[in-house]
């Protein structure tokens, strides 16, 4: 179902939650400015304690190092709670992002959403 | 310049940029145009113009006639308000580094973030290892910069100069005083920054090898005036032609600059100066 809840602002389009696991759909550029309103929304979530946690990006063109780390703290809460990050849709110069900070590698980074709850 | 470069518009302008200390004239007439997302590397030897230019293009010297334009918006005419937002937007890499010795190499990374954005410390601190993870000081956050190498102090305030994941990247002679080994771990850092991140370098140095690896374009300058901006192939040829072959005294001079020859027009020009002149008159 979807149920935007708790979530403020539009960086985040939409939120699903489905059998314990939480899709989030995020939306435009992530900035220094935005990066605080996506933490904010990520710490609501993660505090539900989804077994996992899908973040779609592919309507993300641009992500700077704050949006990384707002998600690298996502990471660290669903690990601290025993559940898991997934992402879904990481490409261009995001994509980049995550390769020359060598965090492509600690992300579970799919294709799809399919692949990521397969 | 390679063609996706070409066809973007310039995120830097240099429009007849001139400025004199006293009765010398430093920068004569410069015209240099950056397009984003590529490295341009301006070269000269000591005392050309090449530092002076640089402080202008960041907004700490403003020229006597001309002006420069960052993200299409006039510098030199801004005020400091808004030239302060605009240094947001671009990182500076000093020769020394430019580190704060009474702060951590992490609270030096982390300063910039601290006094300019809205984050939380957590967010913080993570940028903070991401970034120095990107220069290979992660291990060493906690150290003062008394403590580190040269090459270290440089790579940390690197490390600083990326903080805010600036759009330009400016540095002033980024090789000095490095070993070859991490000479060419910066060079292969500034490539990797400006084509996996999309951001524009521009490079002040002398030091050729470092030059001629990271360039997409180069631009030549001496005695305050631009002698050639062109890709680094062209600048290539030029080095590797026999001076017998070069029409002009500026081709040959340029040559000898590339190729570091110690025979040359930049040679006979300094013999042929006014020293016998100058030094019997003292007399």
């Amino acid at each position: 179902m979807v149920d935007n809840g708790n979530i403020s602002g539009n960086v985040i389009k939409s939120v699903r939650r489905e059998k314990g696991v939480i899709f989030v759909e995020v939306t435009g550029d992530i900035d220094l400015h935005r990066s605080v309103e996506l933490r904010e929304n990520l710490l609501t979530l993660a505090a539900e304690k989804p077994k996992s946690t899908i973040i779609n990006m592919s309507e993300v063109g641009f992500m700077d190092s704050s949006g990384l780390a707002t998600l690298v703290e996502t990471l660290q809460l669903s690990r601290r709670d025993g559940g898991e990050l997934k992402l879904v849709g990481v490409q261009g110069r995001v994509r980049s992002i995550f390769e020359i900070s060598r965090l492509d590698s600690i992300f579970k980074i799919f294709d799809s959403e399919a692949e990521a709850m397969a | 310049m390679p063609q996706e470069i070409q066809n973007k518009p310039p995120i830097i302008s240099i429009n007849n940029l001139t400025k004199s200390f006293g009765s010398q004239r430093v920068l004569d007439g410069i015209n240099l145009e950056v397009a984003e997302g590529e490295i341009m590397v301006v070269m000269g030897g000591s005392g050309c113009g090449k530092s002076t230019l640089l402080r202008h293009i960041i907004g700490s010297i403003v020229p006597d006639e001309g002006g420069v334009k960052l993200f299409d918006q006039e510098i030199t005419t801004m005020s400091e308000n808004d030239m302060n937002e605009i240094r947001k937007r671009f990182g500076i890499l000093f020769q020394s580094g430019a580190l704060f010795n009474s702060l951590t190499v992490g609270e030096n990374v982390a300063l910039p973030l601290r006094e300019h954005t809205k984050l939380d410390n957590t967010t913080i601190e993570i940028m903070v290892k991401i970034k120095l993870e990107l220069v290979g000081l992660r291990e060493h956050a906690d150290k003062m910069p008394a403590q580190l190498s040269g090459g270290m102090k440089k790579r940390a305030g690197l490390a600083r100069a990326i903080a805010l994941d600036p759009r330009i990247l400016f540095y002033d002679e980024p090789s000095a005083g490095l070993d070859p080994v991490t000479s060419s771990q910066v060079d292969q850092l500034i490539i990797d920054l400006t084509k996996k991140l999309n951001v524009t370098s521009v490079v002040v140095t002398h030091e050729m090898d470092s030059a001629f690896t990271i360039a997409d374009r180069m631009c030549m300058l001496d005695k305050g005036v631009i002698l050639k901006v062109g890709r680094r192939e062209e600048f290539e040829v030029l080095r590797d032609s026999d001076e017998a072959d070069l029409a002009g005294e500026k081709e040959k001079l340029i040559r000898q600059f590339l190729r570091g020859d110690a025979e040359g027009p930049i040679t006979r020009r300094k013999e042929n100066s006014d020293y016998e002149e100058d030094i019997l008159n003292r007399i």
